[in-house]
C-alpha cells in the first residue's frame, strides 16, 4: 500500500524535518568537521551545510525528498518490507530493532514516487544512519521494485546512494543484491529509462560497485567519499599513505568516473533540467 | 578426512592452498586448442585474469578465469589473483565478444577479492565491477561460473552472474574474506575462524540456501565430473534463444530475497 508519509507521520517529526520551516528553537550543534558550534536553524536553512566551513551534514531520506519534491507529492512504496534474517545471524534482530527505533525506518532505503517541478519521477534515497546504509535483501528488493515500477510506468529514476557497502549480517544474500539491483537498472536502461544516480557521502563497497555507478548520468555531492575499498583498507593492505582528497567526489570527477560534482543548493535545478530534456 | 569434520575455516585454508588446481590445470584438462586473448583495449593487460577461446568437445567457448600464480614470483606477477579494473574490462570485452559469436562463456573464479589498491581505485574499480555485473546479467549467451577456490566479494561476483553457479566441494564464496568480515564486525581480524561459522560460506550451506546451483566433489574424478556437468548444462542452455537465456538469468537473481517479511 502506498502512503503519503508527510500526511500521516507524527506532526512533531514532520515539523522537525521540514527544511522549509525555520526552526524556532535556538538549538546548537557542533560541526563534526570544523568543530565549531553552529545554530541548527542556520544549518537547516543552508541545505544542511555548515555555515562556518561548508561541511555537508548527511540528509535523512525525508529531508532529501522534502528538498526536491513538490508539496505533498511524495508517495512512499514498500514501506513495510523487513528482512527475514536469512543467515539467522546472532544479535542481528536486536540491531535492526534499535536502528528502526532510531530512524523510523525498517531498513536502509526509502522509495516512492514524487513530482519534481511537475515532472513525475521514481525516487530511492538510502539512509546512511540505518546500519551504515548497508545493502541487504530489503534494500536490494526495494531498489529493484522501484526500478521495475519506473520501467513499467515509464518514469525517470533517481537514486540517492549513501552506504558503507553490503550488509555483513546477510552474508552472500547481500552480495547477490549487487547482481539483482545491477540487473534491474541495466534492464531499465536498455528499455529506454533514464537513471540518474546521485552519490552522497559515503558511497562505498557493494553499493558503489553495483547500481550506484551504473547511472546514465552520475552526480556526486561535493567531497563525498566514493570508492570500492575504503581508505583504511587500502592503507592496511598496501602500506601506502593515501594522498589528500583521494576517493573524494572531486577526485572521481578528475578521473572521469562521475559526470559532475553538484552543490546541494543547485541540485534540484540540475535534476530538473536533466529530467526536462528526457520527457 | 571425513567431510563432516571439516570446519568452515579449514575449508578457507583448503580453498587458499597453494596445491589447488589453477586456471591452466582446468584449461588443460577440459578444453582443447586454447588461444589466449589479452588486453582491455584501454591501456593495460591484467594477468590476474586469463581469457581466451577454446574448444569444448565440438563447441567453441570463451574462457575467463582468475589466476593467482603457483610460485611466489608468479603470485606477485598476477597480484595473488586480485583483479584490477583493467582485468574486469578485459573479461567484459571477451564476454561481449562471446555473445557476438554465440559462444558459451565459462568463468573460473578464484580471488581473495578485487584489488584494493591506489591505482585500482583511481581507474574505477567500482565502475568496472558494476559494469561487469550488469553486462553479465543481460548477456544473450550461456554463462556458467565455477568457484574453484576463494570467491571473495564483488571481485568474485564480477565474473559470477551466471545461468549455473557451481562450487568445488572445498571452495568458499563470501561477501568478504573472513578476516575482513571479523575486522568490520568485531574490529578484530584474528577472529576469522569464528567469523566463518556465522558467515555461511561453504558450498554445502550455499546450495541449501539456493544461492548456488551445484557442488562438485573433489576427488580423482573431479575433471570428468566438471566435464559432464558442463556439457549437459551447455547443451541444455543452447536449446534456448539468447534473449530467453538472459531473461531466465534475470529471473534467477531477481528471486534472491532471503525471505523478507512484508508485502
Amino acid at each position: 500500500m502506498m502512503n503519503d508519509i508527510f500526511h500521516k507521520r507524527k506532526k512533531s517529526l514532520n515539523h522537525l524535518l521540514d527544511l522549509r520551516k525555520p526552526s524556532r528553537v535556538e538549538a546548537k550543534i557542533t560541526c563534526p568537521h570544523c568543530k565549531e558550534e553552529v545554530l541548527v536553524r542556520q544549518v537547516k536553512e543552508n541545505h544542511k551545510i555548515c555555515p562556518k566551513c561548508g561541511f555537508y551534514f548527511p540528509m535523512t531520506p525525508e529531508e532529501r525528498i522534502l528538498s526536491l519534491a513538490d508539496t505533498k507529492s511524495f508517495r512512499e512504496q514498500d514501506k513495510k518490507l523487513r528482512t527475514g534474517n536469512p543467515l539467522d545471524f546472532p544479535e542481528y534482530e536486536e540491531k535492526l530493532a534499535a536502528n528502526e527505533e532510531r530512524t523510523g525506518h525498517m531498513d536502509a532505503v526509502m522509495t516512492g514516487t514524487m513530482m519534481l517541478n511537475g515532472i513525475e519521477t521514481a525516487i530511492a534515497v538510502m539512509d546512511g544512519r540505518f546500519l551504515m546504509g548497508s545493502m541487504g535483501t530489503v534494500v536490494g528488493e526495494k531498489i529493484v521494485r522501484i526500478t521495475e515500477y519506473a520501467g513499467k510506468k515509464k518514469l525517470p529514476l533517481i537514486i540517492f546512494s549513501a552506504s558503507g557497502g553490503a550488509r555483513m549480517q546477510e552474508g552472500l544474500f547481500s552480495l547477490m543484491q549487487m547482481a539483482k539491483t545491477s540487473a534491474a537498472v541495466e534492464k531499465f536502461k536498455k528499455d529506454g529509462g533514464l537513471f540518474i544516480s546521485v552519490l552522497t557521502n559515503p558511497t562505498t563497497g557493494g553499493v558503489s560497485a553495483s547500481f550506484a555507478n551504473l547511472g546514465d548520468i552520475i552526480i556526486a555531492e561535493p567531497k563525498a567519499l566514493i570508492c570500492f575499498a575504503g581508505p583504511r583498507v587500502i592503507e592496511q593492505t598496501i602500506g601506502q599513505k593515501l594522498p589528500k582528497g583521494f576517493q573524494r567526489a572531486e577526485f572521481l570527477l578528475e578521473h572521469g568516473m562521475v559526470d559532475m560534482v553538484t552543490e546541494r543548493k543547485d541540485l534540484k535545478e540540475v535534476l530538473y533540467k536533466i529530467l526536462k530534456m528526457h520527457r | 578426512m571425513e567431510k563432516q569434520n571439516i570446519t568452515a575455516y579449514e575449508r578457507v585454508l583448503l580453498a587458499r592452498s597453494k596445491d589447488r588446481a589453477g586456471i591452466f590445470d582446468y584449461i588443460d584438462a577440459l578444453f582443447t586448442d586454447f588461444i589466449e586473448l589479452k588486453g582491455d583495449r584501454l591501456g593495460k593487460e591484467d594477468g590476474s585474469i586469463v581469457g581466451g577461446i577454446a574448444m569444448f568437445h565440438d563447441i567453441p567457448v570463451t574462457i575467463v578465469g582468475q589466476r593467482k600464480g603457483k610460485t611466489t614470483e608468479e603470485n606477485i606477477k598476477y597480484n595473488f589473483g586480485m583483479t584490477s579494473p583493467e582485468g574486469y574490462r578485459k573479461a567484459l570485452r571477451l564476454m561481449k565478444q562471446a555473445e557476438k559469436f554465440k559462444r558459451p562463456v565459462i568463468t573460473f573464479i578464484d580471488t581473495p577479492g578485487a584489488y584494493p589498491g591506489l591505482e585500482a581505485e583511481s581507474n574505477g574499480q567500482s565502475t568496472a565491477i558494476a559494469e561487469n555485473i550488469a553486462a553479465m546479467s543481460s548477456l544473450e549467451t550461456p554463462v556458467i561460473s565455477i568457484i574453484t577456490g576463494e570467491g571473495s566479494s564483488g571481485g568474485a561476483l564480477a565474473l559470477g552472474v551466471a545461468d549455473k553457479v557451481w562450487m568445488l566441494e572445498n571452495a568458499v564464496y563470501s561477501i568478504l574474506s573472513p578476516e575482513g568480515f571479523a575486522s568490520i564486525l568485531w574490529k578484530d581480524s584474528a577472529r576469522a575462524s569464528e567469523a566463518c561459522d556465522v558467515m555461511k560460506i561453504t558450498a554445502e550451506e550455499l546450495l541449501e540456501f539456493g544461492l548456488i546451483d551445484g557442488v562438485i566433489p573433489e576427488n580423482e574424478n573431479m575433471m570428468e565430473t566438471i566435464d559432464g556437468m558442463l556439457l549437459a548444462a551447455i547443451k541444455k542452455l543452447q536449446k534456448l534463444k539468447g534473449p530467453a537465456i538472459a531473461k531466465n538469468r534475470y529471473e534467477k537473481f531477481r528471486r534472491i530475497d532471503g525471505a523478507y517479511v512484508g508485502k
